[in-house]
């Protein structure tokens, strides 16, 4: 027998790619969908993408940004260190805290922290930043094999599962063990692609994990066209519509930001 | 009688990075506000070898280090350098805070071929204080800021997107001026998407007595622990590997209780936080990590 769950993070209000991703994640057989946090961010219209989750039964873990919005805190949390990134980062903050509802609100903070599954045998943590910090950035460039097996060790997983950095990826570890990365469908990749990106995790008898994961076209050009008429600022415009990331750069470790264009 | 008020300590969390006094206290400059006094001549902490380095990385597997760090002095004046730094890519990724004077072209070819083999990146930080040899130079010595930006082309013509790491020595009302002539400069010298990073200056060493050092009132109370993020202070989830053992974090380097253990297991136990540097460290948070770390975390 062969399960297949559906994951994706950061929604950042990108409804559009939302509607999207459901429908694909269902034509290809996943029985259930999770979202690993941060709903809003970046996007037009945040209330938007509650009943799109609340209508196809799609749990969520408590990112960063969903913890904010839910306790109606100053700022995102994000975790940016650098004064350009954070001031683009407040702009879509102070947004998407004004568009949101409170009844939406409190959903949000309410999210768990964590969510656990058990899996055809295996032990599966489900996460937003890291299983010990909500907003830990853990970038394939920058975390050590070792301190992941650490991670799957202390929090007693096999298969561990993130998002908050925006950019798949995936480590194999002892013993069978994984982390991934499952990307975001809120703003692509700045790999120059329009698509956004979730995975498939596919469980099978012999307690092997394989995962996929998945380009996903969506409307993005009215996505744009969204963002224009909320003026939200041509920076995250141009990032929909080209591919690249234009702010929120600095965070980027010296691999990730060569592979981008600014 | 005046009491003395007992300093909060400090627990590690976990070891996230593990730091290389790898130069030793040795530099080819002396700049004015070194917060280590490290100069051409000073040889208190001697060079770390890549036997004593690869030891230290071996230790670091259990303890799931996360990323290493390497210092000095100027980490290129020890001549195992490149070495360690592409064994240490077999590890975890590796950051080099350097003054960017010494690069020999056949080592940064070396060490791009071992980045581009690695999954992990290789962080080049190159400290330059001034936008201009004429505010530069004053602070990190005569022809400092032509060698250096010297080394930053040849970083950038190797393919690296150096960090440039400025300690900020203008008042707070200059700086988006600074920051805008930094990144002006940066690009005319072929350096396209510069990556820059200001720093508080750390009243020690040489700064010491250039600013007149901490004032007795600059330090950490138990009262300013209460609600303050703690992975903020390096030392909650930091280590320094020296010749002589491994200390409390790189700032406190000449500190006379800064030395923790023999060993990277020793050293996992709390720090009092009696230091000056230890307030700015309160103050300003993440001064000596990565921008990519990220370090103002919440808690799950």
């Amino acid at each position: 027998m062969k399960t297949t769950l559906a994951l994706f993070g950061g929604i950042y209000n990108n409804y559009l790619a939302l509607e999207a991703a459901i429908v694909d994640e269902k034509k290809r057989g996943a029985s259930d969908i999770y979202c690993l946090g941060d709903l809003g961010a970046f996007g037009p219209h945040p209330d938007r993408v509650f009943p799109l989750l609340q209508e196809n039964n799609i749990q969520c873990v408590q990112g960063n940004y969903d913890d904010s919005i839910g306790n109606e805190l100053e700022n995102c949390q994000c975790g940016y260190t650098d004064p350009r990134d954070n001031y683009f980062a407040q702009i879509s903050y102070d947004y998407t805290l004004a568009n949101t509802s409170v009844p939406n609100r409190h959903y949000l903070k309410n999210l768990p922290k964590e969510i656990r599954l058990e899996i055809q045998g295996k032990r599966v943590l489900l996460c937003h930043g890291s299983p010990r910090k909500t907003n830990e950035f853990l970038w394939e460039s920058t975390t050590s094999t070792h301190f992941l097996e650490r991670l799957a060790s202390d929090f007693e997983a096999d298969v561990l599962v993130g998002t908050h950095s925006g950019i798949h990826w995936q480590r194999s570890l002892s013993g069978g063990r994984a982390f991934i990365n499952v990307g975001v469908l809120g703003r692509p990749e700045n790999d120059g692609r329009t698509d956004v990106w979730y995975t498939l995790l596919h469980f099978n008898d012999a307690q092997e994990v394989e995962v996929e994961f998945v380009p996903l076209r969506y409307d993005h050009q009215r996505m744009a066209a969204e963002m224009t008429e909320q003026q939200l600022p041509q920076e995250f415009i141009d990032t929909i519509t080209t591919g690249w990331w234009s702010t929120c750069l600095e965070i980027l470790p010296a691999k990730e930001r060569a592979r981008g264009k600014f | 009688m005046i009491q003395q008020v007992k300093p909060p300590e400090i627990a590690i969390s976990h070891l996230d990075h593990l730091w290389f006094q790898v130069a030793g206290t040795l530099c080819n400059l002396s700049c004015h506000h070194c917060f280590i006094s490290c100069h051409p001549k000073n040889h208190n902490f001697g060079f770390l070898t890549l036997e004593q380095v690869e030891q230290r990385l071996l230790e670091s597997v259990a303890l799931g280090v996360k990323e290493y760090y390497f210092t000095g002095g100027e980490p290129f004046l020890n001549p195992d350098m490149v070495s360690i730094l592409k064994r240490t890519l077999d590890f975890g990724p590796a950051t080099v805070l350097t003054n960017g004077t010494v690069f020999k072209e056949p080592w940064l070819e070396s060490l791009r071929e071992a980045e581009q083999q690695s999954v992990y990146s290789l962080e080049f930080r190159v400290s330059i204080d001034g936008f201009t040899a004429e505010t530069n130079d004053p602070i990190r010595g005569e022809g400092t800021f032509d060698r250096a930006m010297r080394g930053v082309s040849k970083l950038v013509k190797h393919g690296f997107m150096p960090i440039i790491t400025a300690a900020r020595t203008w008042p707070d009302s200059e700086e988006q001026t600074v920051i805008s002539n930094f990144l002006a400069m940066l690009r005319s010298h072929g350096y396209e998407r510069p990556r820059l990073k200001i720093l508080p200056t750390l009243k020690l060493g040489e700064e010491e007595n250039r600013s007149c050092g901490y004032r007795d009132s600059e330090r950490i109370t138990s009262e300013m622990m209460e609600e303050f993020d703690t992975s903020q202070l390096i030392c909650e989830h930091s280590r320094l590997v020296t010749d002589r053992g491994i200390q409390v974090c790189p700032i406190l380097l000449e500190a006379e209780d800064a030395k923790l253990g023999e060993t990277l297991q020793d050293s996992i136990r709390p720090y009092p936080l009696s230091h000056g540097a230890c307030f700015t460290c309160y103050q300003y948070g993440s001064i000596c990590s990565n921008p990519s770390s990220g370090f103002s975390a919440i808690e799950s």
